[in-house]
């Protein structure tokens, strides 16, 4: 029972995991609601009064925070356009799903398919109690038994440690934040610039401007959160976590082998979705054009596969 | 005076509070051990229901290995039927995966039973069912352990030597073949 030992001594490391995950949520929604509210305050102190825009864009934060927490699962598998789906449909994967249910002692979670023949997999949800696990078409067409178990395990992990809320909440909030930049910074600078000629009142506020710039500078902080949130510390606690419950590392290491080698592209991923995958789809296609070596454009995966792969050779 | 009174009552309150804390967390792991055990459970009953349908669509292939059926039927009434214990239904349920396995090792000889649409349906919801078994016992042991271990860790083993926590029983597995070391090392 040394293996257990091993385990016991890995589960605080989880514990600690599962706090910085809430914690960081709580961070995070703090972070939208002070920016909402300034946001509002600035365009409240253009059009009159800035207290009242304060009191409006927080109130508008707190809506859109609640909103989701229950319902940013539900946003990330409508866009991504996952299905879900019940037993008779695919008494497999759901026997799959269930056995690591069993296996982690969580409860079953909710089944979603993506119609696209790219393999990939996530898993979403708030808590373990309402979480989904999408996967492709590709992923059930191309992957073994054994490597989808070790697939779904890797996922059950991420629910086990909270990875699904926080991961969630970045997506849906910080993705339609940085959306909503750049659509302003257009909105503003261009139809600024092409109305002036005509509407002499067009062209803007100053306080909109500052409001612009402010944005142009925050836009890449963003997107720079949303990379930090592809933690590999995260995914190489969720690949041991996945391999204590199947043990069975090589599955995994030949199941990321064949995702990440795969040359089609997941239509279904997008910049606010990508981190939620077990494998990087866009960051993989963007590596993968640069040279023709899978193995070379893919650092970190093949990090994870060589880990698993001394996992099961040391003995 | 009255400071070493105050001194003392915090000293007492301390205590109980760490008396109560170690309490509640022997409680927790003993539920989360009750918990695993429910689910092997399940799953043992689980395959109870499974094992009737695939002795029926079998029976009508086999001709000559009557007594391989036999003994799967007894070795479920048999683990049906035992109620003492994480050990003795260990035993019996151990026994009952040797009879499936041989029952399924014998129907290798049948090709057309093995591309019997239903046989391959049952196939693999009975594959599932002893992975489930497995990794249910899995999360079983993983769980006693982490109790026993608290039982028997400074300090808690004196609140539950007091308030008579028992160690818990380990699932065992009798089959030599499953008992090779697991080479998950890390």
């Amino acid at each position: 029972m040394n293996r257990g030992a091993y385990f016991m001594s890995k589960k605080t490391d989880m514990w600690a995991l599962i706090d910085k995950n809430k914690r960081n949520t709580v961070i995070l929604i703090g972070v939208f609601l002070i920016f909402m509210a300034v946001i509002g305050y600035i365009f409240g102190y253009a059009y009159g009064n800035g207290y009242y825009g304060l009191a409006l864009g927080f109130v508008i934060a707190l809506v859109t925070g609640l909103a989701v927490y229950y319902g940013g699962d539900s946003v990330v598998l409508g866009i991504s356009g996952a299905k879900k789906i019940e037993k008779k449909d695919n008494p497999q994967l759901f026997n799959v799903v269930e056995e690591m249910s069993v296996a982690s002692g969580l409860p079953m979670p909710q089944i979603y398919v993506i119609e696209d023949t790219a393999p990939n997999a996530f898993a979403t949800g708030r808590n373990p109690e309402h979480a989904k696990i999408a996967v492709t078409i590709g992923l059930l067409q191309k992957l073994n038994r054994d490597e989808l178990q070790a697939v779904v395990a890797h996922e059950m992990s991420h629910i086990k440690n909270y990875d699904i809320l926080y991961a969630t909440l970045v997506g849906v909030l910080v993705g339609s934040v940085a959306l909503l930049c750049d659509f302003f910074l257009r909105f503003t600078f261009f139809s600024g610039g092409r109305r002036s000629r005509r509407d002499s009142k067009g062209g803007g506020h100053p306080a909109l401007i500052i409001i612009a710039i402010v944005l142009a500078v925050l836009a890449p902080i963003f997107a720079k959160i949303l990379q930090l949130a592809i933690s590999r510390r995260r995914e190489y606690l969720a690949d041991a976590t996945g391999v204590q419950l199947t043990r069975n590392p090589l599955a995994l290491a030949s199941a990321l082998e064949k995702i990440s080698g795969d040359v089609e592209v997941l239509e279904a991923a997008n910049r606010a979705t990508q981190h939620l995958y077990i494998v990087n789809p866009i960051k993989s296609f963007e590596e993968r054009a640069k040279t023709s070596s899978v193995f070379s454009t893919h650092p970190s995966v093949r990090d994870r596969i060589n880990i698993l792969k001394a996992l099961a050779n040391h003995r | 005076m009255t400071l070493i009174l105050i001194m003392f009552l915090v000293l007492l309150a301390v205590l109980a509070l760490t008396f109560i804390g170690i309490y509640n967390a022997l409680v927790k792991l003993r539920n989360r051990v009750k918990n695993a055990w429910s689910q092997i459970d399940v799953q043992l009953k689980r395959r109870y229901d499974l094992i009737p349908n695939l002795v029926e669509t079998v029976k009508g292939y086999l001709k000559h290995e009557r007594e391989v059926l036999e003994n799967v039927t007894k070795a479920r009434a048999q683990a049906i039927e035992v109620n003492k214990g994480v050990a003795e239904q260990a035993k019996a349920e151990n026994f009952l995966t040797q009879t499936l396995r041989s029952l399924f090792a014998v129907t290798e000889n049948y090709p057309d039973l093995k591309a019997n649409q239903n046989m391959l349906a049952l196939q693999e919801e009975l594959t599932s069912t002893e992975n489930k078994i497995s990794f249910a016992r899995q999360h079983y042991n993983d769980s006693v352990m982490g109790f026993n271990t608290k039982i028997e860790m400074f300090p808690s083993n004196i609140v539950a030597s007091a308030l008579n926590f028992k160690q818990q029983e380990f699932f065992e597995v009798e089959n030599a073949e499953e008992k090779k070391p697991v080479n998950v090392k890390f």
